[in-house]
C-alpha cells in the first residue's frame, strides 16, 4: 500500500517535467529529442497509472496527503490526491490515449519549426499534467486548479497557429465560454465552503448523507446546479456548446486529445465524482438529463449537414457528451463513465483518422473534395470504419454496450427519454456513415495535385490508429450487460464502491422498475436495427455523392447553418455587450473619467498660474498680505465667534 | 482719565505704524514706523497696569504685584534698542550695496 503512495505523485509530476524540459529547452532540443521526451513522460505516467490501477483493483484505495495548500485557522485545504476506482480509470484513459496521441503528434506536427514543435509538446504535456491534477485531486479546490489548467492549455492549443485571426478568435471563444462555466463551479465551491467549511470529497459527501445534515435539500440542489453550469462550459452542453466546434481550429491531435477524449469529459467526471449529491437532488438530475438529451439531439442534427470533416466529428462529440449527461441525469453513473471510456477510444480514433486523411489531402478538410480514399490509405480506411461502427452502436463494438446501457437506464426513468435518445442514435449512425462514405467511397473529387499527393500516413500515425481501433472494438467487452452474459459487467463491479452511497440512496428512496430481460433485448434490437438502416441508407446515398453547386434549402439550410445559434448568441449577447463596452469606453472612460482627471490637472495648473502673481518680490506686498491676514483673523475672532 | 482714550491713542499710533510700514519705501521711515508700533504696545501695557492698580486700591480687584507690566515695558525698550542697532547696521550695509535705502530695490528675493 505504501508503495503506491510513494510513486503515485509521479503520475502528474512526469508530464510536468516534460513540460518544463520542452518548454525551456525549445530552442536547443531537436525534434526527435522533443518527441521522445514529450511522449516518454506520458508513457512513464501510463505505466505508473497501470501499476496504481492494478493496486486499486485488488481493493486498495487511498487519499494521499502531500502538503497544506491553504492553511488558516478556519479553512484548511490540503494538496491531496484521491486514488480510487473512478480516478484510476480516468488516469488510464488520460495517460493511455494521451500517449498514443503524443506518438501520433510526432509525425503529424513534423512540418512545424523545431521551436514550435517543442512548444506544442510543452503545451500538450502541461495539458496532461493539469488533466491528471483534475482527476486525482481529493477535494474540489485541487480539481478546480486542474480544471483551470486544462482550460488554459485548451486555449493555447486551439490558438496554436496564432497567426490566423480566426483561430485566435476560436481560442478566445473557447476560453470565455469556459470562464462562464467556471464561475458556476467556483460559486458551488464557495457555497460548499460556506455551509460545511471543507471541500474534501469525503467530508462533503458524508456530511450530505448524514441524518441531520447541514445541507438542506435546497442547498444541494443549488450546489449541484452550479456544478452543472461548470460542467456545461467544460463539456460543451447547451447553452455553452458553441465553442467546441470552433475549437477544431487547433491541430487535429489536439482535437482528439482535448476536445474528444479527455478535457471535455471533465464535466462528466465531476458529476460522477459528486454522484451522491446529484442523486439527492432529483430536480437537478432532471435538468441534467434534459439538457444532455437536448444537446445530444441538437448537435446530431447539425452534424447531419456539415461538410467539414472535423466539424462533423466535433458535433458528434457534443452529441455523445450529451448522451453521457443523459446517463448521469438518469442515475446511470457507471454507464456515463463507461461511455466516457469507449468514446475516448473511438472518438480519438476517428479524430486521428481524420487527421491522417487531412494530412494526406494536404490540409484539405472539406469532404466534398474527398472521396475514394479507400484505395489510397487502407490502414486509415479500415481503422476509421471500425471507429464508425463503434460510434454507430453496432454490436459487438464498444459504443454499442455503453450507449445501450445509457439508453436502457433512460427507458427505466422515462420512455420518452429513450425515444428521443434513440432518434439521436439513428442520426449518429447516419452522419457517421455519411462522413465515411463521402471520404472513403466513390470517386475522388479533389484536384489532380491532391490526387497525386495521396499516400498512406507513416507508422507513427498508423500504429496509434491500429491500437485505438483495437480498443474501440474490444473496449466495450468489460461492460457486457447481464442480459447477454451473466456477470459480464466487470466495470460496474469495479466502480461499485464509488457509486455505493448513491445506489443505497436510490434503493431507500425510490421504487425502481427494473427492465425485464425481454424488454431490454427489445430495446437493444430496436436501436441496432434502426442504426443499421440509417447506416445503410447513408452508405448508399453518399457513396455515389457528386459535387453540386445547389444551395441547401429549407430545414437543410437551417441545419447547415447550425440552427443559427452562433448568430443568435451574437445578436443577443455579443453585440449588446460590445455596444455597452464601447459606450463605457467612449462616454464613461473618455469623457467622464478622463475629463475629471484632466480637469483636476487643468484647475491646479490654472490656479497656480494665478496664485503665482502674488509673489511680486516686493516686501511691502508681503507685509500687506500679513496685515490683511491678521485683520481677517481679528475680525473672525471678534465677530464670528 | 478714562482708559478708553489710552486705547484709542495706542490704536491710532499702531495704525500709523502699520500704514507707514506698508506705504513708505524709505527703510529708515519704515524702521521708525516699526518703533511706533512697539511703543503703541508699550503705551497700552503701562495704561492697563495703571488701571489695574487703581482697581486694587479701590478694592475692586484681587491685590497682585502691580508693577509687572511696567517692568515688561523696560524689557521691550531694551530689546527695541538692540533691534535698532542691528536694523541700522543692516540699513548701512544696504546703502553700501545698492546706494539707496529704498526697500523696493531689495526685490531680489523674487527669482
Amino acid at each position: 500500500m505504501n508503495n503506491v503512495l510513494q510513486i503515485v505523485w509521479l503520475i502528474p509530476v512526469l508530464p510536468l517535467i516534460g513540460f518544463l524540459i520542452n518548454g525551456l529547452g525549445r530552442k536547443q532540443l531537436s525534434k526527435t529529442l522533443t518527441g521522445i521526451i514529450g511522449s516518454g513522460v506520458i508513457l512513464g505516467a501510463f505505466l505508473v497509472s497501470l501499476y496504481v490501477f492494478f493496486n486499486v483493483k485488488s481493493g486498495n484505495t487511498h487519499v494521499a496527503h502531500y502538503f497544506n495548500f491553504i492553511n488558516t485557522e478556519s479553512l484548511n485545504i490540503g494538496f491531496d490526491f484521491q486514488i480510487d476506482q473512478l480516478s484510476s480509470i480516468f488516469l488510464l484513459i488520460i495517460t493511455g490515449v494521451g500517449f498514443l496521441i503524443h506518438v501520433y503528434s510526432t509525425s503529424y506536427m513534423h512540418e512545424e519549426d523545431s521551436k514550435d514543435f517543442a512548444k506544442y509538446f510543452a503545451y500538450l504535456n502541461l495539458f496532461v499534467f493539469s488533466m491528471l491534477l483534475l482527476v486525482m485531486g481529493a477535494n474540489y479546490v485541487i480539481m478546480f486548479i486542474g480544471w483551470e489548467g486544462v482550460g488554459l492549455c485548451s486555449y493555447l492549443l486551439i490558438g496554436f497557429w496564432f497567426k490566423n485571426t480566426n483561430y485566435n478568435n476560436a481560442a478566445k471563444k473557447a476560453f470565455v465560454m469556459n470562464r462562464i462555466g467556471d464561475l458556476g463551479f467556483l460559486l458551488a465551491i464557495f457555497w460548499i465552503l460556506n455551509k460545511l467549511g471543507t471541500v474534501d470529497y469525503h467530508s462533503v459527501f458524508s456530511a450530505a448523507t448524514e441524518a441531520k445534515s447541514k445541507l438542506t435539500a435546497a442547498d444541494i440542489t443549488g450546489i449541484t446546479l452550479l456544478l452543472f453550469v461548470g460542467a456545461t462550459g467544460k463539456s460543451a452542453q447547451i447553452p455553452l456548446y458553441t465553442w467546441l466546434p470552433d475549437a477544431m481550429a487547433g491541430p487535429t491531435p489536439v482535437s482528439a486529445l482535448i476536445h474528444a477524449a479527455t478535457m471535455v469529459t471533465a464535466g462528466i467526471y465531476m458529476i460522477a465524482r459528486s454522484n451522491i449529491l446529484y442523486t439527492m437532488a432529483p430536480a437537478t438530475q432532471t435538468v441534467v438529463a434534459v439538457v444532455g438529451l437536448a444537446t445530444a439531439v441538437l448537435a446530431a442534427t447539425i452534424a447531419l449537414k456539415q461538410n467539414d470533416i472535423k466539424k462533423v466529428l466535433a458535433y458528434s462529440t457534443v452529441s455523445q457528451l450529451g448522451y453521457m449527461f443523459l446517463g448521469l441525469g438518469v442515475g446511470a453513473y457507471t454507464g456515463a463513465v463507461f461511455h466516457v471510456m469507449t468514446h475516448a477510444f473511438f472518438k480519438a480514433l476517428l479524430f486521428l483518422g481524420a487527421g491522417s486523411v487531412i494530412h494526406a489531402m494536404g490540409g484539405e478538410q472539406d469532404m466534398r473534395n474527398m472521396g475514394g480514399l479507400k484505395k489510397y490509405m487502407s490502414t486509415t480506411h479500415i481503422t476509421f470504419l471500425l471507429g464508425c461502427l463503434a460510434i454507430a452502436g453496432m454490436p459487438p463494438f464498444s459504443g454499442f454496450f455503453s450507449k445501450d446501457e445509457i439508453l436502457a437506464a433512460a427507458f427505466e426513468k422515462n420512455p420518452v427519454y429513450w425515444a428521443i435518445g434513440w432518434l439521436g442514435a439513428l442520426m449518429t449512425a447516419f452522419y457517421m456513415f455519411r462522413l465515411y462514405a463521402m471520404t472513403f467511397l466513390g470517386q475522388f473529387r479533389g484536384t489532380h495535385e491532391q490526387e497525386h499527393h495521396l499516400h498512406e500516413s507513416p507508422a507513427a500515425i498508423t500504429v496509434p490508429l491500429i491500437i485505438l481501433a483495437l480498443l474501440a472494438v474490444v473496449g466495450g467487452w468489460i461492460g457486457i450487460p447481464d442480459v447477454i452474459m451473466q456477470g459480464g459487467h466487470r466495470l460496474e463491479a469495479f466502480l461499485e464502491p464509488v457509486f455505493k452511497s448513491s445506489n443505497d440512496y436510490v434503493r431507500a428512496h425510490e421504487s425502481i422498475n427494473v427492465l425485464n430481460h425481454t424488454k431490454e433485448l427489445g430495446l437493444m434490437a430496436a436501436s441496432v436495427i434502426g442504426a443499421l438502416f440509417s447506416l445503410l441508407y447513408a452508405w448508399n446515398k453518399f457513396s455515389k455523392y457528386q459535387k453540386t453547386d445547389a444551395e441547401e434549402t429549407g430545414l437543410g439550410k437551417v441545419l447547415a447553418n447550425k440552427w443559427y445559434v452562433d448568430e443568435l448568441y451574437d445578436k443577443i449577447i455579443v453585440k449588446p455587450l460590445q455596444s455597452l463596452a464601447s459606450f463605457f469606453n467612449n462616454v464613461i472612460e473618455k469623457k467622464l473619467i478622463d475629463g475629471f482627471v484632466n480637469g483636476v490637472g487643468r484647475a491646479v495648473n490654472y490656479s497656480s498660474r494665478q496664485v503665482r502673481l502674488l509673489q511680486s518680490g516686493h516686501v511691502g506686498n508681503y507685509v500687506l498680505m500679513m496685515v490683511i491676514g491678521i485683520l481677517i483673523l481679528f475680525i473672525v475672532q471678534l465677530f464670528l465667534k | 482719565m478714562d482708559i478708553k482714550w489710552y486705547i484709542e491713542l495706542a490704536v491710532a499710533l499702531f495704525s500709523i505704524g502699520v500704514i507707514g510700514v506698508l506705504i513708505r519705501r524709505n527703510a529708515i521711515i519704515i524702521f521708525i514706523c516699526v518703533e511706533l508700533m512697539l511703543n503703541a504696545a508699550n503705551l497700552l501695557l503701562v495704561a492697563f497696569s495703571k488701571m489695574h492698580a487703581t482697581a486694587i486700591a479701590a478694592g475692586k480687584a484681587a491685590p497682585t504685584v502691580v508693577a509687572d507690566a511696567q517692568i515688561f515695558v523696560f524689557f521691550i525698550m531694551v530689546v527695541a534698542a538692540a533691534e535698532v542697532a542691528v536694523g541700522l547696521a543692516i540699513i548701512v550695509m544696504m546703502y553700501r550695496n545698492v546706494h539707496s535705502v529704498d526697500v523696493n530695490f531689495l526685490n531680489r528675493l523674487k527669482n
